[in-house]
């Protein structure tokens, strides 16, 4: 469902001294149907990189990148909006949404996109929320209010709101209390169970063994020449 | 491909062909750049972001798209139809019906002496709808879309807010069924939090409706939440463009770079 080959990626800051700066090189990892692969490294080895380049808001500068049937390193806007609306969540760290919009409405978003009926995302939405302990008084308020924790459970149950075929989950049970943790980690589980691919990044390493089938470890990715 | 269509019909749209292309657009202003050799395709359903400080050309380059200013050079297809070899009846036609613009300031964009009501309704009326009652429920259907209360039909725009201005226009814009909306700093005058209501609205009708939209703004924050896809102008010229993410996240060009790290933080 994912597979990346021979990846690279670099940063050009041309407005300090058009520094060119290679970060990744010979990247390659292939994710099954039904299959959860963990990304380690230390921090600043690239993991989030790596992640980011398949969602494709950074470039990449070499390699392919296969999501199902499109390439993301090579895909026009409009595949990878198309792949974003259809085949790939992500679940990141932070919470973007538009002031003011209820959480019910944020968590139904994803499902509108693609054509669900109002009562059906709502009702979807509500499931979600509910099973990730996000109290019903709290659903027609914006998240943009709520502490940390909250905001990060409105990210994930977003996230889980449509059945992706393939998922990226940066970190999903970071300052997670451990009844919540045992919720993330079900959803996990059971989006592997309808088959879904998943690529994580998850620190707390209980979690990474429990739902992790394999481990790939960013640091042989790391260019051999020095910057 | 036919040249007919009446104002109502609903037309067949195919998502993979786009619907606005152009290629090469240029204006000038004698020795003066306004924008240079400008292309791009829109696709039905796509918010394309022009950003860029003032002075960039992205305010020319919507005014040359809408036909409000005549390009010097190049080529702009609607819908498989030559814009710019169009009689100025024909697109000014295509202006009342399939086209919108919403400027940054309402008062350009209303006619403030006339009831809000009347304001939906006389673009009814410019695309032929003859019928009184049929007006006025349509006008009021619009005027409940952008959260303006029935009770406000028949008050005048210049006795509304500034944020409930803006939802007028949009109302009066969107009321004809246009398939593509030019919108110039549309939450430019307005409060923070009257920006997020019209944000949360405008991503609605964009989703519902199945709108294209250009939309220009200096306010990064605003595209990031809107636009699909992302141009950045700098000095006329198109120096980026891309997935909004990707261009705000990874920005290539030292020009985009230096106006993503200029962002304040909140």
């Amino acid at each position: 469902m994912i597979r990346v080959e021979n990846l690279s990626k670099s940063f050009t800051l041309h407005n300090q001294g058009s520094a060119v700066i290679p970060v990744m090189a010979g990247a390659h990892l292939s994710i099954q149907p039904g299959e959860c692969v963990g990304l380690t490294g230390q921090s600043g080895s690239g993991k989030s990189t790596l992640m980011r380049m398949v969602w494709g808001n950074y470039l990449a500068a070499g390699g392919s990148i296969m999501v199902g049937q499109t390439d993301v390193a090579t895909a026009e806007p409009r595949q990878i909006i198309a792949l974003r609306r259809h085949t790939l969540g992500y679940v990141s760290q932070f919470l973007r949404v538009v002031p003011r919009v209820p959480t019910l409405d944020v968590v139904a978003e994803p499902l509108l996109a693609l054509g669900s009926p109002l009562a059906d995302a709502r009702a979807k939405a509500a499931d979600l929320l509910q099973r990730l302990n996000i109290p019903e008084r709290l659903w027609p308020l914006s998240p943009t209010t709520f502490s940390g924790g909250e905001q990060q459970r409105v990210n994930i149950a977003r996230g889980f709101a449509h059945a992706y075929p393939a998922l990226l989950l940066d970190e999903p049970t970071a300052s997670l209390d451990a009844a919540n943790r045992e919720v993330v980690l079900t959803l996990i589980e059971e989006a592997k169970a309808r088959g879904a691919a998943i690529l994580g990044i998850f620190h707390d390493e209980g979690a990474r063994a429990r739902v992790c089938d394999r481990l790939v470890d960013v640091t042989g990715f790391t260019p051999k020449v020095a910057a | 491909m036919t040249l007919h269509s009446t104002e109502f019909s609903q037309k067949i749209r195919d998502p993979d062909q786009p619907l606005l292309k152009v290629e090469g657009l240029t204006k000038r202003y004698g020795p003066r750049i306004g924008c240079l050799d400008v292309s791009f395709d829109l696709y039905p359903g796509e918010v394309l972001g022009i950003v860029g400080e003032s002075g960039s050309g992205k305010s020319t380059l919507l005014s040359c798209l809408a036909g409000h200013q005549r390009a010097d050079l190049g080529r702009i297809a609607y819908d498989g139809r030559d814009v710019l070899g169009m009689s100025e009846t024909e697109r000014r036609r295509l202006g009342r019906t399939d086209w919108a613009f919403v400027h940054q300031n309402p008062r350009d964009g209303l006619r403030m002496g006339v009831s809000a009501g009347g304001n939906v309704g006389e673009r009814l009326m410019a695309v032929g709808a003859r019928h009184y009652g049929d007006i006025r429920d349509k006008a009021q259907d619009w005027l409940g879309r952008v959260e303006i209360a029935s009770d406000r039909i028949d008050d005048r725009p210049s006795a509304f807010s500034g944020g409930m201005q803006q939802r007028l226009q949009i109302a009066r814009n969107l009321v004809t069924g246009p398939r593509l909306v030019f919108m110039d700093e549309p939450t430019g005058g307005l409060d923070v939090s009257v920006q997020a209501r019209l944000l949360d609205l405008l991503r609605g009708l964009v989703r519902d409706l199945g709108l294209s939209v250009i939309i220009v703004t200096h306010d990064l924050a605003v595209v990031r939440l809107l636009a699909h896809r992302l141009m950045v102008m700098k000095s006329g010229r198109v120096v980026e463009q891309g997935l909004t993410d990707q261009v705000l996240d990874d920005p290539q060009h030292a020009y985009t770079q230096l106006l993503v790290s200029s962002v304040l933080q909140v």
